[in-house]
C-alpha cells in the first residue's frame, strides 16, 4: 500500500499551506492512523458478519441528522462535538459498500430475480435519498457509482448503455435544443438501420412498431429533459450546467468558482509557483481553496507536473485497488475491493473535473487532499478495511 | 466474467488521461495569454505616470507644455467624522455637493478611490494641502495636463483622450481612465510622448485589499519620461496662414522640397487647441465634433478631396514631353475652346483668348489654355494600341507623383484622392468603348480626378525638385536630435525625366511675369505659379446646383534652388487669381522674408484676412436646406 503512502504525504505538504486549519487536520491525522491501526486489529470476518449491522448504524446516524444535526453551509450534515464536527455521509459509504459486498455474497445472488434488483436498489437508495434530503445532492452522487460494481457482477450491460445515453442526451439536449437531438436521435436510428440491412446484409423484419416505439420513448426522454431543465429545475441548478456547456458566460456571479480556478490552474504553468507561492492562493481567490478545490491549490504551486502527478497517482491507485480486488478469494472481499474503487474513482473523477472546469460545480472532496476529519476518517475507514481484507486473504493461503 | 472486470479499469485510465491531457492544455498551451488576467486580479499594480513630453515648432518655439492640476480623491471606508463646513469653504463647494458626491463614491466602491473634485485651482491646491492631514480619506492627486501657448495648429497637435474599453482591451499597457494620444502628433508619436510608465506590484486578497508588495518588489519599474518632439511646422507660418484663412474654408499646405518637411499646414476653420482640455473638455468636443456645417475637426489639408483643376496641366505637359507626343515647341491652335465631336455640347471652352496662332507649351500653362491640353491629352490616349493601355501609362507617371494613394506621412488621418484607371472606366462602360473624347475633361482636372491639397503640394514639391520628392514629413527632432528616418531621407523619383521639367516652369515662372498671378509678383522672389479654378455643384435630387467656383493655387519659390511648395486651396472662393494667388504670394514673402508688403489691385493683406466667404457658405447651406425640407 505504498500508493496510499504517496498520497497520503503528498496530503501532508499540501495541508501546510493553510496554517489555521493546519493543526486540526494533524489532530485529525493522528486519530486516523489509531483507526486504521484499530481496524487492522479486527478480525476480518468481522467485517462480513456485522456489515449489515453497521450499515444499520450509519443510517441511523443519518437519519438521526434530523433531529440534532447542525446546519453548515445550508446543509443539515453535521454533528457537532465541542470545537469538531463530525459528518456521517462520509461514513455512509463504508457502511452502504460494506452492505453491497454483504448482499452480492450471498450463494448464488443473481441480478436475474426482480426481487434482488429491488434489494440492491433499496440499500443504494436508502443513504443517498437521506443524503438529498440533507440537502447535499454532490455526496449523494456518489451512489450512482456502484452500477459499476453491479456490471462487474453480471448486470445487464444494457442498463450500463441505457445510462450512459440517457446522459448523453441529456446534455446534448441542453446544448442543442429538443428539436435538434430528435431529429439527430431519428437520423443516428436511420443510419443504424441502413448499416444493419445494407452492409451487414440481415433482413429486418416487422421492426418498425418497435423501432418507432423506442425513438418515441427517446423523444418524450429528450422533451421531458428540456421540460425538466427549463421548469423544474431551480435557477442555480441551471446556472451552473450553462456555464459548464458554454451556453453563458458568467466570470463574477454563478460562474466565479469555476473561472476562478481555472484561472488558477492555468496560472501554475508548467512547473507551478513553488510551494506556499501561489499569489491567487494567498489572496484566497478561489472560495473553498482548502476543501472542494483543493485541486486548483496544486495546480498552481506544483505547475502542469505536480496536477498531473496527482492524477496519475490517484489512478494507479485506483487501478492497484481494482487488481487487488480482482485477486481476492471470497466474492465478499472483491466486492467490497470493487465498492472502494468505486468510490474513489467518483469522488476524483467529479471533484477533478469540476476543479478544471470539466463537471458542473458539485460540492465532493477529494480523498485523503481535502481539509476535514469526517472525509479523512471516511476514506481510511474505507480504505483500511480493505486492507484488513486483502491481508486476511494472505492468512488463508 | 474476464471481460466485465476490463471495463472499470479502462475507464480509469480514459479518465486520467483526459484529466492530464486537460491540464496539459490549462497549463501549459494556455498559460501565457492567462499572465495578463492573472496579474489583472491577484496583484495590484501601482502606477507612476511620466510627464508627458513637449513640442516645438522647427525654430524651437513651444507648441505644446503640461499644466500641473490636482484632484481631490476619497476612499469611503477611511473617512472619519471632520469639520464640513471648514472643508466645504475650503473647497469651495457646498454641503449638498459634499454629501452627493460621497455617496457616489461609497456605491463605486467603499475600499477605492474615487474623484471627488477634479482640477483644483493652483490657489485652492495651496490652501488645501496645509490643511488636507486633518480629513482622513481625502487625498490630492496631482495630474498632469496638456497646455497650449498658441491657438495655432489644432489639427496637426491633434489631443489625447481617456483610454476607453475597446483599446484597454487591445493594448495591455494602457488602462481605463489612462490618457492616450488620439489624434495628430499626440497620437502619432504617441509611444514617444508618453515614455513609460512606472509600476510597482502590490499583492492584494480578494476583497482588493492590498496585504504587502508582491515578491518583495523586485517586478517593480521607475517611470521613463516621455521625449520631446520638435516639428517641422514653422509656427509664424503656420498662424499666419491660418490667420490669411479666416472666414474661409479650405487649406493651406506648404512643404520644404529639399526635405520633404512640411512647413504648414492649415486647415480653416480650425479650433483653439485649449478647447481640447481641462473642465470644459467635454462640452466643447461635443460642440466640435457635432458642428457639421463648418467641420473644424476635418483637416482639410489632409482629409478633402477636390479636383485639382488647372494646376493638373502640369503634370498633363510633363507627360506629354515625357512621352514624346509633343515637344516644348509643338503648337496647337485654340478656338476659345476645342471641341472633340460633332455634337454640339461636344465643345470645351476656354478663356485664354489666344487665337489665330498656334500656341506651345509654356504659353499653354502661362494662359492655362484648356484647348493645348484637350490636344496632349488626345494624343496621349491614342499613343498605344488601345485607349486602355495608353490610359495606364497615363495614370502610371501620375502615380509617381504620390497622387491617387496615401502619401506616407507621419500624421494619422488622410485620403488616398482618386487616379481613374482603365479598369474604372471598363466598369463604367462595359463595352470598353471608351476614348480620350468620353474622359476629357481629365485633360484639365476636372473629370473623375481627386486630389488632396497635400497630395498637390507634394506634386509642386517634386516639379521644383525637377523630378523626385521626399515624402513628406511633421517630425523634425526628438529630444534634440534630428530624426534619421530611411522612409523621409530617401529621394523618391518620378517617372519623368529631368529636363523635362525646365519648360513646365518656365511656364510657371511666366503665369507670375505675364500670366494669371501677375497682380501678386513680389519683388526679388522668383515664383513659380499655377492658378486654378473648379467648378462645383451640390446635386440633390438630380438637380445641379452650379455654386461659387474653388480657387485653387499651386506655386513654388524661388525657381532656382527652391525653398517652399505649396498648395493653396479656397473653397468656393472664385478665381483661382482673386484668392488663392495672394495667399500663396504672401505665404511665400512671408516664409522667405518674414514680413509681408504685397499689395494688389488697391488690396493688402488685411483686407484678404477680413474677406469673408461666410455668405456664400450661408447660401449654400440655404440650398440644402431648402432641399430637405421640400423632400
Amino acid at each position: 500500500m505504498n500508493i496510499y503512502a504517496a498520497s497520503s504525504s503528498e496530503n501532508h505538504q499540501e495541508l501546510l499551506d493553510f496554517s489555521t486549519r493546519y493543526g486540526k487536520q494533524i489532530i485529525w491525522m493522528g486519530f486516523s492512523v489509531v483507526i486504521s491501526i484499530f481496524l487492522l486489529f479486527i478480525e476480518s470476518s468481522f467485517y462480513e458478519k456485522f456489515a449489515a449491522y453497521i450499515y444499520l448504524a450509519c443510517m441511523i446516524l443519518l437519519a438521526g441528522l434530523f433531529l440534532a444535526g447542525k446546519n453548515i453551509n445550508g446543509a443539515t450534515s453535521w454533528y457537532a462535538i465541542g470545537s469538531f464536527s463530525i459528518q456521517p455521509t462520509e461514513f455512509a459509504k463504508t457502511g452502504t459498500v460494506l452492505a453491497l459486498a454483504r448482499l452480492l455474497n450471498e450463494r448464488q445472488f443473481s441480478f436475474k430475480p426482480f426481487v434482488n434488483k429491488v434489494k440492491t436498489f433499496v440499500i443504494i437508495m436508502v443513504p443517498a435519498v437521506l443524503i438529498t434530503l440533507q440537502p447535499d445532492p454532490g455526496s449523494a452522487l456518489v451512489y450512482v457509482s456502484f452500477i459499476l460494481l453491479f456490471y462487474r457482477e453480471g448486470l445487464h450491460s444494457n442498463i450500463l448503455i441505457i445510462g450512459t445515453l440517457a446522459i448523453v442526451l441529456f446534455v446534448t439536449t441542453l446544448v442543442f435544443g429538443y428539436l435538434y437531438v430528435i431529429a439527430g436521435a431519428c437520423v443516428t436510428t436511420a443510419i443504424i438501420l441502413w448499416y444493419i440491412s445494407k452492409v451487414r446484409k440481415k433482413i429486418l423484419r416487422f421492426v418498425w412498431p418497435k423501432i418507432i416505439g423506442v425513438l418515441t420513448i427517446v423523444s418524450g426522454y429528450i422533451y421531458s429533459v428540456y421540460f425538466l431543465f427549463h421548469y423544474v429545475f431551480q435557477q442555480r441548478h441551471r446556472d451552473r450546467f450553462n456555464i459548464l456547456l458554454g451556453l453563458s458566460d458568467d466570470t463574477s456571479d454563478i460562474g466565479y468558482n469555476t473561472y476562478q480556478s481555472i484561472k488558477t490552474i492555468a496560472s501554475g504553468g508548467f512547473w507551478g509557483k513553488g510551494y506556499l507561492q501561489g499569489d491567487r492562493t494567498q489572496g484566497k481567490f478561489v472560495p473553498e481553496q482548502d476543501t472542494d478545490y483543493i485541486f486548483s491549490t496544486i495546480g498552481e504551486e506544483w505547475g502542469f507536473w505536480g496536477s498531473a502527478l496527482v492524477v496519475i497517482l490517484f489512478m494507479a491507485f485506483i487501478l492497484r485497488i481494482l487488481y487487488l480486488a480482482e485477486k481476492q478469494k471470497s466474492k465478499f472481499s472483491r466486492i467490497y475491493g470493487y465498492g472502494v474503487a468505486c468510490v474513489f474513482f467518483f469522488h476524483v473523477l467529479i471533484n477533478v473535473a469540476m476543479v478544471i472546469g470539466l463537471f458542473p460545480t458539485i460540492g465532493i472532496p477529494l480523498p485523503f487532499f481535502s481539509y476535514g476529519g469526517s472525509s479523512l476518517w471516511g476514506f481510511t475507514m474505507l480504505l483500511f478495511i480493505f486492507i484488513k481484507l486483502d491481508a486476511a486473504k494472505k492468512y488463508e493461503l | 466474467m474476464k471481460k466485465r472486470s476490463l471495463l472499470f479499469p479502462l475507464l480509469v485510465i480514459i479518465t486520467g488521461f483526459i484529466f492530464v491531457a486537460r491540464l496539459f492544455f490549462l497549463q501549459v498551451v494556455h498559460h501565457d495569454s492567462n499572465e495578463i488576467s492573472l496579474s489583472g486580479s491577484a496583484i495590484k499594480r501601482i502606477y507612476t505616470y511620466p510627464e508627458r513630453g513637449f513640442v516645438y515648432d522647427r525654430n524651437g518655439k513651444l507648441l505644446v507644455a503640461n499644466e500641473q492640476t490636482y484632484d481631490v480623491k476619497v476612499i469611503p471606508n477611511e473617512v472619519k467624522a471632520f469639520d464640513t463646513i471648514e472643508f466645504c469653504n475650503l473647497l469651495k463647494i457646498d454641503k449638498n455637493y459634499l454629501t452627493t458626491k460621497l455617496d457616489r463614491a461609497r456605491n463605486y466602491s467603499p475600499w477605492l478611490p474615487s474623484v471627488f473634485l477634479s482640477q483644483l485651482s493652483k490657489e485652492d491646491y495651496a490652501y488645501l494641502q496645509e490643511k488636507i492631514h486633518k480629513y482622513k480619506g481625502f487625498s490630492i492627486q496631482r495630474k498632469s495636463l496638456r497646455k497650449y501657448p498658441h491657438k495655432s495648429a489644432a489639427n496637426v497637435l491633434g489631443y489625447i483622450n481617456e483610454v476607453n474599453e475597446q483599446l484597454a482591451r487591445k493594448n495591455p499597457y494602457y488602462e481605463q481612465g489612462e490618457l492616450v494620444g488620439t489624434q495628430g502628433i499626440e497620437k502619432e508619436y504617441e509611444d514617444i510622448l508618453r515614455g513609460t510608465k512606472g509600476v510597482s506590484y502590490k499583492l492584494r486578497n480578494r476583497l482588493n485589499k492590498v496585504i504587502g508588495p508582491y515578491k518583495e518588489g523586485i517586478y517593480d519599474t521607475l517611470p521613463q519620461p516621455g521625449k520631446d518632439l520638435s516639428l517641422t511646422i514653422d509656427l509664424d507660418l503656420q498662424a499666419y496662414g491660418e490667420l490669411l484663412m479666416s472666414n474661409k474654408r479650405g487649406g493651406i499646405v506648404a512643404i520644404e522640397p529639399s526635405t520633404g518637411e512640411i512647413l504648414a499646414l492649415v486647415t480653416a476653420p480650425s479650433y483653439d487647441p485649449n478647447l481640447m482640455v481641462g473642465r470644459e473638455r467635454s462640452k466643447n468636443s461635443v460642440m466640435l465634433f457635432n458642428d457639421t456645417i463648418n467641420k473644424p475637426m476635418f483637416d482639410r489639408g489632409l482629409q478633402s478631396t477636390y479636383a485639382p483643376g488647372s494646376p493638373f496641366k502640369l503634370v498633363e505637359g510633363l507627360i506629354g514631353l515625357q512621352e514624346n507626343v509633343i515637344t516644348p515647341n509643338t503648337g496647337f491652335y485654340c478656338h476659345h475652346g476645342y471641341r472633340y465631336g460633332y455634337k454640339a455640347n461636344n465643345f470645351m471652352g476656354c478663356h485664354c483668348g489666344i487665337t489665330g496662332r498656334p500656341i506651345d507649351l509654356r504659353l499653354g500653362i502661362a494662359k492655362s489654355c484648356n484647348s493645348y491640353f484637350s490636344n496632349v491629352y488626345k494624343l496621349l490616349l491614342e499613343k498605344y494600341d488601345s485607349s486602355q493601355e495608353s490610359l495606364t501609362h497615363w495614370a502610371n507617371h501620375l502615380q509617381s507623383f504620390g497622387l491617387g494613394d496615401y502619401l506616407g506621412y507621419d500624421l494619422p488621418i488622410g485620403a488616398k484622392g482618386f487616379i481613374p484607371s482603365s479598369e474604372y472606366y471598363d466598369k463604367i462602360y462595359p463595352r470598353k468603348t471608351w476614348r480620350y473624347s468620353t474622359t476629357i475633361s481629365n485633360a484639365i482636372g476636372q473629370g473623375e480626378i481627386l486630389t488632396t491639397p497635400i497630395q498637390l503640394a507634394n506634386m509642386i514639391a517634386a516639379i521644383a525638385n525637377r523630378g523626385f520628392y521626399f515624402t513628406p514629413h511633421i517630425l523634425k527632432k526628438i529630444n534634440g536630435n534630428p530624426i534619421k528616418i530611411e522612409k523621409y531621407t530617401t529621394k523618391k523619383h518620378t517617372t519623368i525625366d529631368a529636363k523635362n521639367f525646365e519648360p513646365i516652369i518656365n511656364g510657371m515662372s511666366d503665369v507670375y511675369k505675364s500670366g494669371t498671378a501677375k497682380h501678386v509678383q513680389i519683388k526679388d522672389i522668383e515664383i513659380c505659379g499655377k492658378t486654378g479654378t473648379v467648378e462645383n455643384f451640390i446635386r440633390k435630387n438630380g438637380v445641379k446646383y452650379q455654386v461659387a467656383d474653388h480657387s485653387i493655387f499651386v506655386a513654388f519659390a524661388p525657381k532656382d534652388n527652391p525653398k517652399i511648395a505649396l498648395a493653396i486651396f479656397v473653397e468656393n472662393g472664385g478665381f483661382g487669381s482673386t484668392i488663392a494667388a495672394p495667399i500663396a504670394s504672401l505665404m511665400i514673402e512671408k516664409y522667405l522674408k518674414g514680413t509681408t508688403s504685397l499689395t494688389w489691385w488697391g488690396q493688402n493683406s488685411q483686407s484678404l484676412i477680413e474677406k469673408s466667404l461666410e455668405a456664400e457658405y450661408k447660401k449654400q447651406l440655404s440650398i440644402q436646406t431648402l432641399e430637405k425640407s421640400q423632400n
